[in-house]
């Protein structure tokens, strides 16, 4: 009965791992090489799971006690072990040097790519395009108030054009590469779109980042993947994939940092005069 | 089998304390061997509350519309289940209770060399493990932070139990580091010091090598968990500012400046990691001398098993941030904790080929102790190699924070230990209370916890693969995700989870009814040559050993020799003493 059981577990996981319905999400990203890698590691982790397992399964059904068996004596071979280790130390570069190399792309942005900040707060995401300069501007925690919720700096101009999106989702052109500025105003997040494969930290305090090139159309769902309180799963937002005209018509209705100020002042004042009126 | 010259005692023996009443008998106790069992029913105990509280998590992943918690408390939930499994589970049991146990007698002493800080040992512990309980019943409740307790988040108003869980968290685990480093330096000193005559180092077994390499790490990890604990404290009472940057809480500006969030990630897996193998490397030894006993076989390379977990020992400290990949860390540190968490897979992986190559050969009875161990290969080598994956910095990328993570850690070092755990227990249960735990409850709880395990942990990596994060309280509506077949998916974990709960309390039942009704025990029932099974008394009294100290002749793997007539030769017999077996004229030489 224990070598069935245990040629059962065998069987049935690559089995499974064969016929299962739930595997990753269609891609959406320039990762394919993420999910190549992911295979390769499938594939030659799964070998020696069914190697290994099966040779213990075979010693339980041929060295199973019986009357008059006595085990062999045989402290050690020393072949034996420098052969495994040569073999186990193959394998594992061959995992770990396909992995450095992607790795080292996903680090490194390209030159092109343009900068979108994704800053996270509890329980909600919100944005920020740099505009028609290209940079976006400087941040302070310290400055966040109700009339500036991003804790922008007034005075750089850099920030002036900066594109805010608060409480609505943030759209991408396909095909054009951006690197994501993470920022987080409280505690941790963790930018996270299942389609895209990447994801990183915010952290309070500085800013990290990851990039990405929108493969696919479509509209996609953030999910925040570093528990960050009671609301953590509900601290969704979502990625639209625009081809470039939808892209370019979306933008256009956004706002800027100096047109959202210039409201704001004006609705201040509107106040202020209704309250002098009555 | 080899013999060397045994040297001649150097000192005279020191007496024992001995108990005047039954408090200092019974319960203020200086025996290693009931501060053992002290320290499992109470690793026990609180592990039960932790098991309990996964029940109440996985009712509420596969039946979201019941609510049968709220957010916060499923957040509550998820912390204290991981830090009681982890710390005041594990750690306590592998290394108080088997520890205390094991290490006096296998090493052939009379008891620990303090026996009274032992003692304190234990009842800091129990401190410990009661302010973390109070926790439950204070106002806001035990802290839901994770077991990581990442700050800021931790002392934060959108956490639940930020109000006093958070601190008596913190508190408590203090106190457990005090307790536990008068045990440890403890089990240290008296390895080095208090091995009988003839006992080398090389001739210990693995169990003790492996609680021993893993006491020295806790030793050495301890203090960055301490220190992050108090600081952690200070930034939550004294309003200082180690980890805590300049931020806004729910739209107010606080006082905080200047700290790093990412320093308290690498104290926290300074320790966090080598934890992970002070709980595996105990196991590593215990499964290693249970698969040597109950396959009558020697140790396949056994030197190397002792360098193996040497290496893997030293090499934990230098892998703890490939649990920080994506946490904002300087991306070039990737690189390389790459490296170096994969090159401890081969030390890894070379144990569990020497235990397979235990096995062949050999003359596998097919024992409780032994199935625990088959299925402690089967988990462990599951988990070691989605090891591989999470371990790869660029494969961890999509992967991290979902439930392949959740599968990953509970298969290598939730269930793979405790498997160990439970096998060493139906093994030494003999010892420690002279009765053999009922065969039929033992191996029905063997397949349920086995089987019902693998069909929990092997299919949720699945759900990781989706994309399903981990510490969701509810999915809700996310259909490119969470299908209505990853639902159901979810369900059947949480039955299996549910059946798996139950038959640990079958085992509790075993555990008891067997203490009275079991069949007494055989002296030394699995003819092991280890020296706890010498003694005079079955169980052993208080001192251990008789008269007269054992003298080790041989190391604890003599199984099966050729020429010997039993198939086993206890470490205290020398060769002159071993009967023959027909046509041999000494062990190992035929006769011609």
């Amino acid at each position: 009965m224990v070598p069935f059981i245990l040629l059962v577990v065998i069987i049935g996981s690559v089995l499974f791992h064969i016929f299962t319905p739930w595997y990753s999400t269609p891609i959406a990203s320039n990762w394919s090489n993420i999910d190549s890698t992911i295979e390769l590691t499938f594939w030659m982790t799964g070998g020696v799971y069914v190697a290994v397992l099966g040779f213990m399964t075979y010693c339980v059904i041929r060295f199973k006690n019986k009357d008059g068996r006595r085990a062999a004596y045989e402290p050690e071979s020393k072949k034996a072990e420098v052969i495994l280790t040569v073999l186990t130390t193959i394998g594992v570069a061959g995992l770990l040097a396909p992995g450095l190399i992607v790795w080292d792309d996903y680090v490194s942005p390209p030159e092109d790519a343009m900068p979108i900040e994704a800053m996270g707060q509890q329980w909600y995401w919100s944005f920020r395009l740099p505009g028609e300069d290209g940079i976006l501007g400087t941040t302070d925690a310290r400055n966040i108030n109700a009339d500036n919720p991003f804790g922008m700096n007034k005075n750089d101009p850099n920030g002036q054009d900066d594109i805010l999106i608060e409480g609505d989702d943030l759209h991408l052109e396909h095909d054009k590469p951006v690197k994501f500025l993470l920022r987080s105003i409280d505690v941790l997040h963790n930018f996270y779109v299942p389609q895209f494969r990447a994801k990183m930290d915010l952290v309070p305090g500085m800013v990290t980042f990851y990039w990405i090139r929108p493969t696919v159309a479509g509209n996609y769902e953030i999910l925040c993947a570093e528990l960050c309180g009671v609301g953590h799963h509900a601290m969704r937002g979502f990625v639209q994939v625009d081809e470039s005209d939808a892209y370019k018509d979306w933008l256009n209705e956004q706002s800027t940092f100096k047109a959202l100020q210039e409201q704001a002042r004006l609705d201040n004042n509107k106040a202020l005069a209704f309250n002098k009126s009555n | 089998m080899s013999e060397s010259i045994i040297p001649e005692s150097e000192l005279e023996e020191v007496e024992l304390y001995h108990a005047k009443s039954w408090w200092t008998e019974k319960v203020f106790t200086q025996d290693a061997k009931l501060i053992a069992i002290q320290y499992g029913l109470t690793a026990f105990a609180i592990g039960f509350v932790a098991l309990v509280l996964s029940w109440f998590m996985r009712i509420q992943i596969a039946f979201p519309e019941l609510s049968i918690i709220s957010e916060g408390t499923y957040y509550q939930f998820i912390t204290m289940h991981g830090m009681i499994m982890v710390v005041y589970l594990l750690t306590a049991l592998f290394l108080g209770a088997f520890g205390n146990y094991l290490i006096p007698l296998m090493v052939g002493a009379r008891d620990m060399v303090f026996p009274y800080l032992n003692m304190v040992s234990y009842w800091t512990y129990l401190v410990a493990v009661l302010v973390l309980f109070v926790s439950f019943f204070t106002p806001g409740g035990p802290t839901g932070a994770g077991w990581t307790l990442y700050p800021p988040q931790a002392i934060l108003g959108g956490t639940p139990g930020q109000e006093s869980g958070i601190i008596l968290m913190l508190v408590s685990l203090c106190i457990f580091i005090v307790g536990f480093t008068m045990g440890g330096l403890n089990y240290v000193i008296t390895i080095l010091q208090a091995r009988t005559r003839g006992m080398t180092l090389m001739r210990m077994p693995l169990t003790v090598w492996g609680i021993f390499t893993a006491t020295v790490l806790a030793l050495f990890a301890f203090p960055a968990l301490f220190v992050s604990a108090v600081m952690m404290l200070f930034d939550k009472i004294l309003l200082t500012s180690f980890f805590m940057p300049a931020l806004v809480e729910f739209g107010e500006n606080l006082t905080y400046g200047g700290g790093s969030p990412i320093l308290f990630q690498h104290l926290f897996w300074f320790f966090g990691h080598p934890e992970v193998y002070i709980v595996a490397l105990p196991a590593f030894g215990i499964v290693s001398d249970l698969i040597s006993i109950h396959a009558r076989k020697n140790i396949f390379g056994f030197r190397m098993m002792v360098w193996a977990i040497v290496g893997i020992g030293a090499l934990s400290f230098i892998v703890w941030a490939h649990h920080m990949y994506v946490s904002g860390m300087n991306p070039y540190f990737g690189f390389f904790f790459a490296t170096t968490t994969l090159i401890i897979a081969v030390p890894t992986a070379l144990k569990v080929y020497n235990w397979i190559l235990t096995l062949w050969r050999g003359n596998i009875n097919l024992t409780i102790p032994m199935l625990f161990c088959l299925g402690f290969i089967v988990t462990f080598l599951n988990g070691g190699l989605t090891g591989l994956f999470l371990g790869n910095v660029i494969v961890d990328v999509p992967l991290s924070d979902t439930y392949f993570v959740v599968a990953h850690f509970h298969m290598v070092m939730g269930i793979a230990p405790v498997l160990v755990i439970l096998g060493a227990i139906y093994h030494w249960y003999p010892l420690i209370t002279g009765k053999m735990l009922h065969d039929g409850m033992g191996r029905f709880h063997f397949w349920v916890t086995f089987v019902g395990s693998y069909l929990i942990y092997f299919p949720m990596h699945y759900l990781g693969f989706i994309g399903v994060p981990r510490r969701y309280y509810e999915m809700g509506q996310t259909e490119a995700l969470y299908t209505s077949s990853a639902a159901d998916l979810n369900v059947f974990i949480t039955l299996a989870a549910l059946a798996v709960g139950f038959a640990q309390l079958v085992f509790i039942f075993n555990v008891f009814w067997s203490a009275k009704k079991g069949i007494v025990a055989e002296k030394n029932p699995w003819n092991a040559t280890s020296l706890e099974w010498q003694t005079p008394e079955q169980p052993p009294i208080h001192g251990n050993f008789g008269k007269e100290l054992p003298v080790v002749y041989r190391w604890a793997y003599d199984y099966s020799v050729p020429g010997a007539e039993d198939d086993y030769i206890p470490q205290d017999v020398p060769n002159e003493d071993v009967s023959l077996a027909d046509g041999y004229s000494e062990l190992g030489v035929e006769k011609t």
